[in-house]
């Protein structure tokens, strides 16, 4: 099992490098940053720019190659350079994985498991009132863009802080700029953000994941192991949590794994919408301000993640399927 | 055994659906079971027995709607609650199910969910309970049951997941066990010790066993009463020696009429039951059996028959003719006619002088067996085909038998790819197959064609019958085809109006039969079956083998007949090759093996094999073989059946090195009957 994993940890290490060099060569030829220079009034002279951008390595009169070099000199000692601004991308990325993670992580816990329940209950209930219900509400979810059903959101939660006279939800930021308080009243205040975003992501995933679940559950309840279940002595319900619905697990939980990955720059509206300062954000905002190392850097994040993502899909595998653990 | 029933069913009905697309699959089933008594009910498929036992247990999906009344132990458990019915379930009711490969949850080890089924009804510590599961899984036959019970499913073999199976519904010490063919989907040997076990724990609790099982022959040793269903119904109920020999429905006699049997070897005509099991979504008017029926009358067709009593006290019989015919006035023997043979028995010149239209020399198959998800290496060969000898002479029906596992089918394909074999030689019609250019490839595939087992799968469903027949022969170069299509038609007993229809407008049989022709169409000199009649109902089954024999006498054909039914290759085959492991461990004239097999292997197969015969059954002696078929990736030393050899535990330790050290080779025992045992004699297991 060591040898197996060591293999396969070096194989992703050299996806990673494949994926990132690819993605910083493709910024580095496709942006310019030499622009943000030239827009300005009065234009800076070219002198005063060319060592401007020699100093950031982001002059597209250097060999790309040689910006290469300089470049993954820098990662492999851990520096992924600075920002167009001039600004430590290191120091401004980890603060903004930081907020992303913070935002996904629950986000994912809250859809996993709401989309779990509904996708299983759907199942158990089939052709019922609850299944027609959230598969009617599932398609709708998923019909709906991201930027609608957020504004929605917060159009419901203005109108509900009117209703009740108080601010229950707040709709922009992480935290209330200088709020006093102990740590209590910071963790209340951060909680009351989160809300909102967490919804808009949570309820995208609970309308993909209790599809997913609803199809593999239906797959097992009519398994003759279910029956031996019940044949034993054990209640539908028992027999549908401990048996069925623990079966039909497996292929869901490497499932999440997998768009714990994806989300990580994945969640640009919501970040955009609720003002949370993170990852996807960035990537966007980078883009548009010809930010060739923020790009490569958050390219060479969201590679490691993905990768991250499906060992810990094989391990989750392993850990869920003794089938696979044995051969 | 005259206590009061311990469990009572009476008029039990269970309808599918609602209107007029209901489904009747139940209509009426009473029965009653006492403490120890064992109730046979036998069926074909769609009889309603397996709905019947789920309806006992309240395991049906909920659209089904259930009537009548299940008492255990005089409480009521129809629209009972899933709470109370949990209750009983496990504790005084068990059940053990059709397929042990799927029956256990594959993500927790055995000995847990033998637990599970201990601690559900009983005051018992994990600890407690685990004792107690390794104790009934070495109850059941086990080895080491201690290691097993920390292993999980898959690494269990069929029988000995039906083992387990069998633990769990005997934890609690039941009253009743109901078994859906709890032997099905295993090989004879593996079914024989199961049996065994079943027969054990029921000694051990003293429980009633309702056994649902479609296998006449195992319903003829393991019961006391039988009860028939015909269509949703018991069509005769009676004790197993009534029902057996003083059938009284001619549905009854029909099915023992169509079964082929181990013990008889003379070559005469099944008779099969005309027609096919009526669908439970449309049933004909009056007695659901009229259409089939030979003793049919115009009474039949206004009502349906009751169950009534015939003469001898307990055994009833559902037929308006049942009268007459216990009276004497219709004898049971001219009831049933055998078809009339078309043409008298063709004579054939003495086996040596016939040509040899295929032979296999020292054919080997092995596949490498592989591991790793990502990064695949080798860590063995999977030996299936290890080294197979025989030939098939013109005229002549070749039945190749053995277990699953034995490499009966890889032999097969292997001789169909018509490719140098890794090892060893196969001449089809005389002609090598590994040195042929791919004209004469496409020439001997006219003149060899196969039938496959499951005639669901084995026929395009977007292909109409015309297209289906026509394909072979355009490929080969035939025009007007319109002729030839409705001539192998009616060869084959279908109607040629019917080429224009699908595949999903035929039954089981009639599909068989399409495939038959579809082998036929080109004319070839040989037929290679694979388990041809497996997937069909006996009654549907011997009107196929009656026809592949006609067809066999009319055109000269040549079969290898591939199957794991030993009673369909006695009454089919002119020769027998038994493998094991990948070898011949016996071959021979049908005749002579099954009389005095010679093999310690054929012995114990072939004493495996169920006859429906109770008498019979009940005076036969089970030669029991121990353990599974070992892997062929690392089949044992010298002799590969040692492990398991019956005659291998009773020779002297000197003896014993040679079985060890030596492979033994087919040795001639007279004619051409061989064996592969060094200490090979003969021994009467029928």
């Amino acid at each position: 099992m060591a040898g197996f994993l060591a293999r396969r940890l070096l194989n992703y290490v050299a996806l990673i490098v494949v994926a990132t060099s690819l993605a910083y060569m493709l910024a580095a030829s496709a942006l310019n940053p030499r622009s943000n220079y030239e827009q300005r009034t009065p234009p800076p002279p070219p002198a005063v720019v060319d060592a401007r951008l020699d100093e950031l390595n982001l002059n597209d009169e250097t060999p790309l190659f040689q910006r290469y070099l300089r470049w993954s000199w820098g990662v492999l000692r851990g520096d992924f350079g600075r920002t167009v601004a001039g600004d430590e991308v290191n120091a401004d990325l980890a603060r903004r994985a930081g907020v992303s993670l913070r935002l996904i992580l629950v986000g994912l816990f809250v859809g996993s498991i709401a989309g779990v329940l509904v996708g299983a209950l759907a199942a158990v209930w089939q052709y019922g009132v609850f299944d027609r219900l959230t598969t009617g509400a599932s398609f709708i979810v998923l019909a709906v863009p991201t930027v609608v059903l957020a504004n929605i959101l917060i159009i419901g939660a203005v109108w509900f802080n009117d209703l009740v006279g108080a601010q229950i939800f707040l709709v922009s930021g992480e935290t209330t700029p200088g709020l006093e308080g102990g740590l209590p009243a910071q963790l209340f205040d951060r909680l009351r953000h989160l809300v909102l975003p967490t919804l808009s992501l949570s309820l995208g995933l609970i309308a993909v994941y209790s599809r997913y679940q609803r199809n593999l559950m239906l797959d097992v309840l009519g398994a003759d192991f279910v029956r031996t279940a019940r044949a034993k002595g054990l209640r539908r319900r028992t027999a549908l949590t401990r048996h069925a619905l623990r079966t039909a697990l497996i292929p869901a939980a490497t499932y999440f794994a997998f768009t714990f990955g994806a989300l990580l720059t994945g969640t640009t509206f919501t970040e955009k919408i609720f003002g949370w300062h993170g990852l996807g954000e960035r990537l966007i905002d980078s883009i548009f301000t010809n930010d060739v190392n923020t790009v490569a850097a958050i390219s060479c994040l969201a590679a490691f993640a993905v990768l991250l993502a499906a060992l810990a899909s094989d391990l989750m595998q392993a850990v869920l399927d003794p089938r696979v653990r044995m051969g | 055994m005259r206590d009061e029933p311990v469990l009572t069913v009476s008029d039990l009905s269970v309808t599918f659906g609602m209107g007029r697309g209901a489904v009747h699959a139940v209509r009426g089933v009473s029965f009653d079971v006492r403490p120890g008594e064992v109730l046979g009910v036998v069926g074909e498929s769609g009889s309603g027995k397996s709905v019947s036992a789920l309806a006992v247990m309240g395991l049906l999906p909920p659209n089904a709607r259930v009537s009548g009344s299940v008492r255990l132990l005089g409480t009521e458990l129809l629209g009972a609650s899933d709470k109370r019915l949990a209750d009983f379930r496990g504790r005084a009711l068990s059940m053990v199910f059709q397929d042990p490969l799927s029956a256990l949850t594959p993500v927790y080890r055995v000995g847990d969910q033998i637990a599970e089924a201990l601690m559900v009804h009983r005051r018992l510590t994990r600890a407690q309970a685990a004792r107690r599961a390794v104790e009934l899984l070495d109850l059941v036959g086990i080895p080491s049951p201690e290691q097993r019970a920390m292993a999980f499913p898959h690494e269990f073999s069929g029988g000995m997941r039906q083992r387990a199976v069998i633990a769990m519904a005997i934890a609690n010490d039941p009253d009743v066990i109901i078994c859906d063919e709890p032997t099905t989907a295993l090989d004879v040997t593996i079914q024989a010790q199961v049996l065994d076990v079943l027969r054990k724990a029921q000694h051990e609790t003293g429980a009633a066993i309702v056994l649902i099982t479609h296998d006449l022959g195992i319903v003829a040793g393991f019961v006391d009463r039988v009860l028939v269903m015909y269509a949703g119904r018991p069509v005769e109920v009676g004790t197993v020696d009534e029902v057996y020999y003083r059938s009284r429905m001619p549905y009854t006699l029909g099915l023992l009429g169509s079964v082929p049997r181990l013990d008889r070897g003379e070559h005469g005509r099944l008779v099969p039951i005309v027609g096919n099991p009526p669908s439970p979504a449309a049933l004909p008017e009056g007695c659901p059996f009229s259409p089939r029926c030979p003793l049919v009358v115009a009474d039949c067709r206004s009502a349906e028959p009751p169950l009534l009593p015939v003469r001898h006290g307990g055994h009833l019989a559902a037929c308006v003719r049942a009268g007459e015919i216990d009276g004497g006035d219709l004898p049971p023997e001219r009831i049933y006619r055998a078809p009339e043979r078309a043409a008298p028995r063709p004579v054939h010149a003495p086996r040596e002088e016939r040509e040899v239209v295929l032979g296999v020399d020292g054919l080997v198959k092995h596949y490498p067996l592989m591991r790793g998800a990502v990064f695949k290496r080798r860590i063995g060969t999977v030996r299936a085909v290890d080294g197979v000898t025989f030939d098939l002479r013109e005229g002549e029906t070749l039945g190749l038998v053995g277990e699953s596992g034995c490499g009966k089918t890889t032999t097969l394909m292997e001789i169909l790819r018509l490719v140098r074999p890794q090892a060893g030689t196969v001449a089809v019609l005389g002609r090598d197959i590994s040195a042929l250019a791919s004209s004469q490839r496409m020439a001997i595939r006219r003149d060899m064609q196969v039938v496959f087992q499951d005639p669901m799968s084995s026929l395009d469903p977007r292909m109409t019958v015309y297209d289906i027949l026509a394909e072979p022969l355009r490929t080969h170069g035939r025009r007007d085809l319109g002729p030839r299509i409705q001539e192998l038609l009616s060869l084959v007993g279908l109607e040629p109006r019917h080429a224009a229809r699908y595949p999903q407008d035929f039954s089981g049989g009639q599909r068989q039969r399409i495939g038959i022709a579809r082998a036929l169409a080109l004319s070839p000199r040989l037929i290679v079956l694979d388990e041809p009649v497996s997937a069909l109902d006996v009654s549907i089954q011997a009107g196929v083998i009656n026809l592949l024999e006609e067809l066999k006498e009319r055109l000269g054909l040549s079969y290898l007949f591939v199957a794991h039914d030993l009673a369909v290759v006695r009454h089919i085959a002119d020769r027998v090759a038994v493998m094991y492991l990948g070898r011949i461990a016996e071959v021979g004239a049908v005749g002579r093996v099954y009389d005095s097999p010679m093999h310690p292997y054929t012995q114990a197969l072939l004493s495996a094999v169920p006859i429906p015969d109770p008498e019979k059954e009940r005076a036969r002696r089970r030669i029991l073989l121990e353990g599974d078929l070992p892997s062929p990736a690392s089949p044992p030393s010298g002799c590969r059946f040692r492990t398991r050899c019956p005659l291998f535990k009773a020779i002297g330790e000197a003896e014993r090195l040679r079985c060890v050290d030596e492979e033994p080779r087919v040795r001639p025992m007279g004619g051409d009957h061989g064996a592969a045992c060094h200490y090979a004699e003969s021994l009467d297991v029928l």
